[in-house]
């Protein structure tokens, strides 16, 4: 069979079954091969394996600073939050503060208005009975001398008791205007 | 290759023939004849390792788009042998990769028009299967001794039956090598005789000649799938022999 190759596959035979190439392509397959296996051992596959390990380091060393930012934001933003949470109570307490200092001194105000209303409504009130005590005399005295006056042309020779008048008279305005 | 006389003449299997490159013509192939076989593989581990250690030598943090396929090859192979042959398969992820290169850059560059594929000969592929079967069994018995031979024994299987099937687990143990090695070459042998066999209806058909070219298209990218295909299969194949070396049953 080694000697014609050839023959066998030109006469349709299976190349592949002409064991005479054997021996060649085996040696040459691990000649080969051997040398791929050293390229590929010594040359690439350690940088590759490299490569990616040092990407992955960096992917996870970026993926923890991105975590420690975050953090940072955060603490930042509780603290943002919590200066304005103070801020916002500062306010709310001089705004307290205020409304207190003006309620007491509108309160003060008021209470001094009402005691002045008070003064002025009880002067008025002694004014008003005065001025009716005086009104009440100087009727009281009018009348008198009317009725003296009406019972002199018109009453008894004589005259009536001065006093009877008086009584009289005193008890009509007691009657019309009271007490 | 084909005569030029006209008519339809097909020989699908001529471009399987192994030919000395040097010397004269029609020269017998002896052990250390250079022939173009032998051109193939070294031009598999030219492209192949020139792919690698250029791709490799980036070393970009962003890889560039050669850096990328190496990569992704790289993490492909390394998954492959990480799920299938387990965490100590590891130690074999260099050689087990240089199959995978092998093998993918000889079919892929098989599919060349006018190139050779050389992992469509028995003999290839059957100096990997075995050197893979006997790598492998020499790993079982270094790890596990004489136990490994317990490899063939059924757990929990009634002692009446192990008389039937041990000879069996023996049988499918050693015909691993030759499935293995017959899975590739054959599915690179009909891909290509079938490509060669409606090459050789275009010319002839004049303007017919399109139906069967249309054919070639759609055969030589389904041919593409089956070239990467079977990388992967015998690959992954060697890590579960491998795993099974390991870690037996």
């Amino acid at each position: 069979m080694a000697g014609e190759p050839h023959e066998a596959a030109a006469s349709g035979g299976l190349p592949q079954l002409d064991f005479s190439t054997w021996p060649s392509q085996i040696f040459w397959l691990v000649v080969s091969f051997g040398a791929l296996y050293f390229i590929l051992s010594r040359l690439a596959l350690p940088k590759i394996a490299e490569t990616l390990q040092a990407r992955q380091d960096q992917i996870a060393g970026d993926l923890d600073l991105a975590g420690e930012f975050e953090q940072k934001a955060k603490e930042a933003e509780e603290a943002y939050n919590a200066a304005l949470a103070s801020a916002r109570a500062e306010a709310r307490k001089i705004a307290d503060k205020t409304q207190a200092e003006i309620k007491t001194q509108m309160d003060a105000a008021m209470a001094e208005a009402d005691a002045r209303i008070e003064a002025r409504a009880t002067e008025s009130t002694t004014r008003i009975a005065a001025i009716r005590d005086d009104a009440r005399a100087q009727a009281t005295t009018v009348a008198e001398d009317i009725a003296g006056a009406l019972i002199a042309k018109l009453g008894p020779a004589g005259g009536v008791d001065a006093s009877a008048i008086s009584g009289a008279v005193s008890t009509e305005i007691e009657r019309r205007f009271g007490g | 290759m084909a005569d030029k006389e006209g008519g339809i003449h097909i020989d699908p299997m001529s471009q399987f023939l192994i030919k000395p490159l040097f010397g004269k013509e029609g020269a017998a192939v002896e052990l250390f004849s250079y022939t173009n076989s032998s051109l193939w593989m070294t031009l598999i581990v030219v492209v192949g390792g020139l792919l690698f250690v250029v791709g490799a030598s980036g070393r970009a943090v962003v890889p560039t788009r050669l850096q990328s396929v190496t990569e992704v090859l790289y993490d492909f192979v390394r998954k492959m042998v990480r799920e299938n042959a387990g965490e100590d398969g590891m130690k074999y992820f260099p050689i087990i990769f240089t199959l995978f290169t092998f093998i993918i850059f000889a079919n892929v560059l098989g599919l060349i028009p006018y190139s050779f594929t050389v992992t469509s000969h028995l003999a290839v592929t059957a100096t990997l299967a075995l050197g893979v079967f006997v790598t492998v069994t020499a790993i079982g018995f270094m790890k596990h001794g004489a136990h490994f031979l317990s490899f063939f024994v059924p757990k929990d299987c009634p002692a009446p039956l192990l008389i039937l099937l041990v000879p069996i687990e023996i049988i499918s143990y050693f015909v691993r090598p030759i499935s293995h090695s017959i899975r590739l070459g054959a599915n690179m042998l009909a891909g290509h005789a079938v490509l060669k066999v409606f090459a050789g209806f275009v010319a002839p058909l004049y303007i017919g000649g399109a139906l069967p070219l249309g054919m070639m298209v759609g055969i030589y990218g389904l041919e593409v799938l089956v070239a990467v295909l079977q990388a992967y299969i015998f690959t992954v194949l060697t890590c579960i022999y491998l795993n099974d070396a390991l870690h037996m049953h």
